[in-house]
């Protein structure tokens, strides 16, 4: 019994999870992700289902946060919104890692209004303000998600873990990265390891091959997977859950997403 | 080595006297090709001593643009990636006694005793010399050189570049 116990949990938590529903890929491309000097970098931010081609929307960057090792935020520069792409550039003074996030969360509503249908948008403080008491057929459902990626000048530093939402945990560093090599993460929900989730892990470039040849993995039940990257390149890991965990008490569900953006050197 | 004989070692060494060997000495050759191409920049090269964890044991040469201004000739040495991610980046450029200019092309001869910088002191086990080179505008190259330490008698091993790096050869004398 000991032994089935974790394995038990597992299967459990794995009842619970969704596969990924189809959306389209939202991505954080840096142009460097390992630096033996302090320098300017620059990141494309889309959203696009090829990986990593500009070609659908902009990344909206309203809620862009980038960690300096030291943990202070850096105000990133030159940030402007295309067609197809936005874009920043960041100063990188400090040795160690960065952390280039953009962090949604909020409350996603439908209701009638005098029979007229309405759609609503927001954070969970807003929404006992705004939602009109007599709305009918209150349809709420909440959000959160974690959209990243790393850079390190220098040596690899550790990256204090959020606590919040779904996040990536290195046990290998994500800038520490190469072809041929297992690398090992760890995922947590709300700091807590997330067992039984599906992992997926895309390699870049999609335009110039015909199958996607995702690698996919479930965790375990420390939260924990391992990934070989079998070549060198731009990888986009993303996972999804849908849990009850909701802040506000009419959202029916939770929907947490992560995914983060890796680049793997050559050997 | 007792520490009177290191003196004495590094006091004849300094003399520029014949000696007959009194630690293990480790050589390398390290061949720098002529390349025929439109734009040429001397490589950065890195070359090390790799223990079987892939941890590096000691760092013989880092021979980059180290005279740049402000230090940015340090931007580049992340392209020696393995050398970088083994244990370069563990280190404040430059570092006396490892740091070098870039290679000109042709070989490059350099020497190491057991008990000085750059080597010290070794512990007995199994090794890899590790050599790469990396050139702006064009490629990298990595090459391993298997060895034991202290060696048993003097040996040679070689290894042969294809691209970024020519005929290397590792001396060792007990």
């Amino acid at each position: 019994m000991k032994l089935l116990r974790p394995l038990t949990i597992a299967a459990l938590l794995a009842a619970a999870l969704v596969p990924a529903a189809q959306a389209h890929n939202a991505w954080l491309l840096p142009s460097s992700t390992v630096l033996s000097k302090a320098q300017w970098i620059t990141v494309d931010a889309a959203v696009a289902n090829d990986l990593f081609f500009f070609n659908h929307n902009a990344l909206n960057l309203d809620n862009l946060s980038v960690t300096a090792p030291d943990g202070s935020k850096v105000a990133p520069e030159n940030l402007a919104k295309g067609k197809l792409r936005s874009v920043f550039d960041l100063n990188l003074t400090q040795a160690g890692t960065y952390r280039v996030a953009v962090v949604n969360a909020g409350i996603m509503a439908s209701f009638k209004l005098k029979g007229e249908p309405k759609r609503w948008r927001g954070s969970a403080e807003a929404f006992a303000r705004e939602i009109p008491a007599e709305a009918e057929e209150l349809n709420v459902n909440e959000m959160a998600g974690r959209n990243e990626t790393f850079v390190t000048v220098g040596k690899p530093s550790a990256l204090a873990p959020i606590g919040k939402g779904l996040e990536l945990v290195p046990v290998t560093h994500p800038n520490d990265l190469v072809n041929g090599e297992a690398a090992t993460f760890q995922m947590l929900l709300d700091g807590k390891p997330a067992a039984g989730l599906e992992v997926t892990v895309t390699k870049g470039a999609t335009r110039y091959r015909n199958q996607l040849g995702e690698m996919k993995q479930k965790t375990g039940a420390d939260g924990k997977f391992s990934v070989t990257f079998p070549e060198a390149g731009m990888y986009w890991l993303d996972a999804e859950l849908k849990d009850s965990k909701t802040s506000v008490k009419a959202a029916k569900e939770r929907r947490v997403t992560y995914a983060a953006t890796l680049e793997v050197l050559p050997q | 080595m007792t520490f009177a004989k290191k003196r004495l070692l590094s006091l004849l060494l300094g003399c520029g006297l014949a000696l007959p060997t009194l630690a293990a000495d480790l050589a390398v050759e390290v061949e720098i090709p002529r390349l025929n191409v439109a734009e040429y920049h001397r490589p950065y090269v890195a070359v090390w001593v790799e223990r079987a964890d892939n941890s590096i044991a000691a760092h013989l040469a880092v021979l980059y643009d180290a005279k740049m201004k402000n230090g940015e000739g340090t931007k580049w040495l992340k392209d020696l990636r393995q050398w970088w991610r083994r244990g370069g980046r563990d280190l404040a450029m430059p570092v006396d006694g490892i740091t070098g200019a870039t290679p000109t092309v042709g070989k490059q001869k350099l020497r190491f005793a057991q008990g000085k910088a750059p080597l010290g002191d070794l512990p007995p086990g199994d090794y890899k010399l590790g050599i790469e080179a990396a050139r702006e505008v064009g490629g990298r190259e990595l090459l391993y050189i298997p060895f034991q330490w202290p060696p048993k008698q003097a040996q040679q091993a070689t290894a042969q570049g294809q691209s970024e790096l020519g005929h290397i050869t590792l001396d060792l004398k007990p």
